[in-house]
């Protein structure tokens, strides 16, 4: 049976108030968050702004700030938010034991969405 | 109105904290009952005993903490025999004796004569040069023994203990601690932040000896050190003796009332005799002593209302301890024992070097302790008087109240608004929220009127916030804020110059405590504040800052300019825009090597090599590196470039070698971070090839010297740069370039260029500071000069050899799956 969740590796592994990325099938990637109070979030690595990589902007609470023109985008929804109007699609994501699990199927679809 | 002499005669001994405020919460109710009379041993007015560390540490001066000046007593026509110890109560008479020989006849007695400091019985406990840490005369004499500097040894690693090794090391001493038990303050705090304590304390450069015992104090005629049980000996010059206190019950016991470990007392603090009462740390309520200042207050109210025939009655206390050493927070609360049935919430944040422990008992909190974040103590704490139920907040709790509320975090003013009236406000003074609400509404509606009013935030101001939140709860728009300059952002009340203030009067070393100090209303800032905190704490310690990556735009993460399409442009330094071809090669060999779509000669006269994968970035710098070039920092708030044009080597009209100058300037300023980017040349005449005029600083060469320009800006609005001065030699060229920098550099706003500053400055003002004063211009050039022996380091050759590698590679590779999955 295929698994549902696919183990990317430890949580140590993400600096706090940073992100890493982890890239997928047709050259797209997945950002995948860490905030203050150690909660990890994931979404595609695609500012719905003009495609900034937000894997590379500065986590603050539960939003990140996308590097390249200040579009502030929610890690839990995926909405950017304030005057701004985009969404990214959000990768659901859990910690088991130390371990980041990502979930398998939206991963794939979410970049699908993207790629198209 | 009855005549002051046929008013009842309240005396009082001891006038410290509990004594004064009992007179003032009696003369609060009914000013005309009583006629008082306060002896107090000590030969002074009446201040905050709880700010003796502060002043200790230098932070404040005797007269901050004064409570009651002489003033004070006049206006209320209270005799105050200061200097003047009571030594015996004669109860039948109904007099009290004082060392002077002084009798006095009372009506009403009350005691409040406080704890005694415990010493420890060992030999050479009298030796001059040991002193406890109790009153104002003990810090003079620590402070008298803090001039020689030296070495002083505190034993005790408690609350007391903490305050005065702090205080003594801001003053200069090499101070080693020296504890009992296996953790400090273990009383208030549990293993885990008792370590976290003392690994930030021997960070500062204090010495810790945990499990560790007295035998002897040693040293003739005066101290000369200490030798512990296990043969160990630590020289002193000077020991703090912070062991414990213990209620000073002599006086009454020797009168005959009832006492145990103090003086028993009933709900109306009146004691055996009911003529005499006690208050403060010298009393037994329900079998409980208390050796802080908030049951002080609950106990002054209880005494006066019981006076003054209102009998509400005390009822114990729960207490809760702060540790006041600027720079960590410490809170606990309640009990952290664990044990039966307790649960424990823990949240730890090694990297923020947070931890948070809520200790839960049948859906209460019975216990709290924080380290590192102690915003929420004042919440966890009302919870845990109010016996609140928390099954609901549970999941959450641990992330503090503007989380466990939710949505809290974006609207500071709800998580203060939410806060019961009775949440203590202000420690120090003792005011509840409700007292400082019904204060703005009864007129106060500035910082000051609330400080002058009410008290809160008066003594040690880390309340500030909290009562500046609750103005603009309570007069709404009404409220005009304290401050006409611009917040920094909406994180914070504090403008950029308050933060920088801040930062160097609290000795704020690190973003999060910036954060925690000046109670940022969002738990971890935004992408305008944090950058700019970074910047501002850099600049304010150098050698000692460290860096926080996470604060830092991308760019300066990366050390590379982002591109629209995420990828970098790379750009080498290029000493004052001169090449070789060993550089060129290098580059082109890199163009070529990692297929750059593009390599372009900048206005800033370099080479900008595009669209490198922040994967080939460490190898890209390998590469330039091993050809002798470092970073450019064209992706910095840093300087930039330094322009040149050939000058008097090549050029029929040069006056002065322009290029060496620039490159000079070069050597001396790069690496350096700035509040923006900062771009410097040097025109080897006034043809001005290198556009010296639309720079931060230019140099105009000129037959008989250098002119030197400043504030120019060529971006988006256009400014030519004003003429600073003139000089003569290249090394005072340089001389003032370091020192405008340094100026630029401490005192303008994070992401202000050098042109709107000088417009918000004035010329005049930078002329005053760089040119008209030699010695602040020479002291400004050695900051200049001490930061940057920090900052020249290449931070492409850190990469390079591998510093943060994980920056440039993938959390992990999925692909293998992916394919799996299609097939
Ligand atoms: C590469 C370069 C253009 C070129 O191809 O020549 C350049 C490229 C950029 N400039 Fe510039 N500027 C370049 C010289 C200039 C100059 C000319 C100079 O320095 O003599 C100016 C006007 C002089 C000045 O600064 O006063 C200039 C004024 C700006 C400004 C407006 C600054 C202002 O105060 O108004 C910005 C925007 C900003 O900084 O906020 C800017 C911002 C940028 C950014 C960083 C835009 C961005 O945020 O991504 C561009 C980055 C491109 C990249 O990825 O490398 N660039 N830029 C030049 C690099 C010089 C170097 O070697 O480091
Ligand atoms: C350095 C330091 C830091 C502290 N920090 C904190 C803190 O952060 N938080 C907190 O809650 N608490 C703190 N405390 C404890 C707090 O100061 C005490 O709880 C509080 O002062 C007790 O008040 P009191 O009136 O009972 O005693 P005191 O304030 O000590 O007043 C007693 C007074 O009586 C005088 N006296 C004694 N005997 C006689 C006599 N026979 N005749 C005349 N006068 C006499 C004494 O000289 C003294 O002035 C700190 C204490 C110290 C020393
Ligand atoms: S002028 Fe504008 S487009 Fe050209 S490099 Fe500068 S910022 Fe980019
Ligand atoms: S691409 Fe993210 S804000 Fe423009």
């Amino acid at each position: 049976m295929e698994p549902e969740w696919l183990d990317i590796g430890p949580v140590s592994q993400l600096p706090t108030l940073g992100a890493r990325t982890l890239p997928v099938r047709g050259g797209a990637e997945i950002a995948i968050f860490r905030t203050a109070h150690g909660s990890v979030h994931a979404l595609v690595n695609s500012c719905p702004h003009k495609q900034g990589p937000l894997s590379q902007g500065i986590v603050h609470d539960t939003s990140v700030t996308c590097p390249l023109h200040n579009w502030r985008i929610s890690l839990l929804t995926g909405q950017a938010l304030g005057e701004d109007k985009g969404c990214v699609p959000v990768i659901p994501v859990k910690i088991d034991s130390g371990r980041i699990l990502i979930g398998r199927a939206e991963a794939l679809a979410g970049l699908g969405a993207v790629a198209a | 109105m009855t005549h002051p002499i046929q008013r009842e005669h309240l005396v009082v001994i001891g006038n410290g904290m509990a004594g004064c405020r009992a007179v003032e919460e009696i003369l609060a109710r009914d000013p005309a009952q009583y006629r008082v009379t306060i002896f107090g041993a000590e030969p002074r007015v009446n201040y905050n005993r709880i700010m003796l560390s502060p002043l200790l540490a230098g932070e404040k001066s005797f007269d901050d903490i004064v409570i009651n000046d002489q003033a004070w007593y006049d206006d209320n026509a209270i005799d105050l025999v200061a200097g003047d110890a009571v030594v015996s109560i004669d109860r039948a008479a109904k007099t009290v004796t004082a060392r002077s020989g002084r009798v006095t006849l009372y009506d009403k007695l009350l005691i409040a004569t406080g704890s005694d400091p415990f010493i420890i019985p060992v030999p050479g406990k009298d030796l001059p040069g040991v002193v406890t840490f109790r009153d104002m005369d003990d810090v003079d004499a620590m402070l008298k023994a803090a001039d020689g500097g030296g070495d002083a040894v505190v034993i005790g690693g408690g609350l007391l203990g903490l305050e005065a090794a702090h205080g003594l090391s801001l003053r200069g001493m090499k101070v080693t601690v020296i504890h009992l038990m296996p953790t400090l303050m273990e009383r208030q705090l549990d293993e885990a932040a008792g370590w976290l304590l003392k690994s930030a304390l021997e960070g500062r450069g204090q010495t810790i000896l945990t499990g560790a015992d007295t035998a002897e104090i040693f040293g003739e005629g005066k101290v000369e050190g200490i030798r512990l049980k296990d043969g160990r000996e630590i020289p002193a010059s000077l020991v703090v003796m912070a062991v414990g206190i213990r209620p000073s019950t002599g006086l009454g016991r020797e009168a005959g009332l009832a006492a145990g470990r103090g003086l028993h007392v009933d709900d109306h603090m009146v004691t055996s005799d009911p003529d005499i009462l006690a208050v403060g740390e010298c009393v037994e309520h329900q079998g409980q002593v208390y050796g802080l200042v908030a049951p002080l207050w609950e106990m002054c109210r209880a005494l006066a209302d019981g006076l003054t025939q209102r009998h509400t009655g005390y009822t114990g206390s729960v207490t809760s301890t702060k540790l006041k050493v600027s720079g960590i927070d410490v809170f606990s609360a309640g009990d952290f024992s664990g044990g039966e049935g307790a649960e424990d919430i823990v949240l730890r944040d090694a990297s923020r070097g947070i931890y948070k422990r809520v200790i839960v008992k049948d859906d209460r909190i019975v216990g709290a302790v924080l380290y590192g974040d102690t915003a929420d103590g004042n919440w966890y704490f009302d919870l845990l008087k109010k016996q609140e139920d928390i099954a609901d907040l549970r999941d959450s709790l641990i992330f503090g109240q503007a989380f466990a509320q939710g949505g809290g975090a974006l609207d500071p003013n709800s998580a203060v608004a939410a806060l019961s009236a009775d949440a203590e406000i202000c420690g120090c003074n003792g005011v509840t929220k409700g007292k400082v609400v019904s204060t703005i509404e009864a007129g106060a509606c500035t910082l000051d009127a609330v400080r002058a009013t009410c008290k809160a935030s008066a003594s040690c101001g880390s309340c500030t916030g909290l009562v500046e939140t609750l103005l603009a709860i309570t007069l709404g728009d009404d409220y005009a804020g304290e401050r006409e300059t611009k917040t920094m952002c909406k994180c914070t009340s504090f403008s950029h110059e308050d933060v920088r203030a801040l930062i160097l009067e609290k000795q704020l070393k690190a973003i999060p405590q910036v954060m925690q100090e000046l109670h940022w209303t969002t738990p971890d800032g935004c992408s305008s504040c944090r950058p700019a905190l970074n910047y501002y704490l850099l600049c304010a310690w150098p050698g000692e800052h460290e860096e926080d990556p996470q604060s830092r735009f991308v760019n300066e993460r990366m050390h590379a300019n982002i591109q629209k399409d995420g990828t970098y442009s790379v750009v080498p330094r290029m000493w004052g825009g001169v090449t070789n071809p060993r550089e060129l090669r290098a580059i082109a060999d890199v163009v070529e090597k990692y297929e750059a779509p593009l390599v372009k000669v900048t206005g800033g006269q370099r080479l900008d090599i595009f669209g490198i994968k922040k994967e080939d970035l460490p190898a890209v710098w390998a590469d330039l590196n091993a050809a002798g070039m470092v970073s450019g920092h064209a992706y910095g708030k840093a300087l930039r470039t330094v322009k040149t044009c050939v000058g008097s080597d090549w050029c029929r009209f040069g006056t002065q070698d322009s290029t060496g100058l620039g490159i000079q300037a070069e050597r001396m300023t790069w690496g350096s971070w700035m509040p923006h980017k900062f771009k410097i040349a040097v025109s080897g005449c006034p043809r001005n090839c290198a556009e010296a005029t639309i720079k931060d600083f230019g140099v105009i060469c000129v037959d008989s010297g250098y002119e030197l320009h400043i504030g120019g800006n060529g971006g988006i609005k256009l400014r030519g740069t004003d003429l600073l001065c003139k000089v003569e030699t290249e090394q005072e060229a340089l001389d003032y370039c370091a020192a405008f920098i340094q100026l630029y550099r401490e005192e303008a706003r994070y992401l202000d260029r050098t042109a709107p500053w000088i417009e918000r400055v004035g010329l005049d003002y930078v002329k005053a500071r760089i040119v008209d004063d030699a010695t602040g211009r020479e002291a400004l050039r050695q900051r200049f000069l001490f930061s940057q022996s920090f900052s020249q380091i290449d931070p492409w050759a850190e990469r390079a050899a591998g510093a943060e590698k994980e920056l440039h590679q993938h959390i992990a590779e999925i692909r293998p799956f992916a394919v799996m999955e299609t097939a």
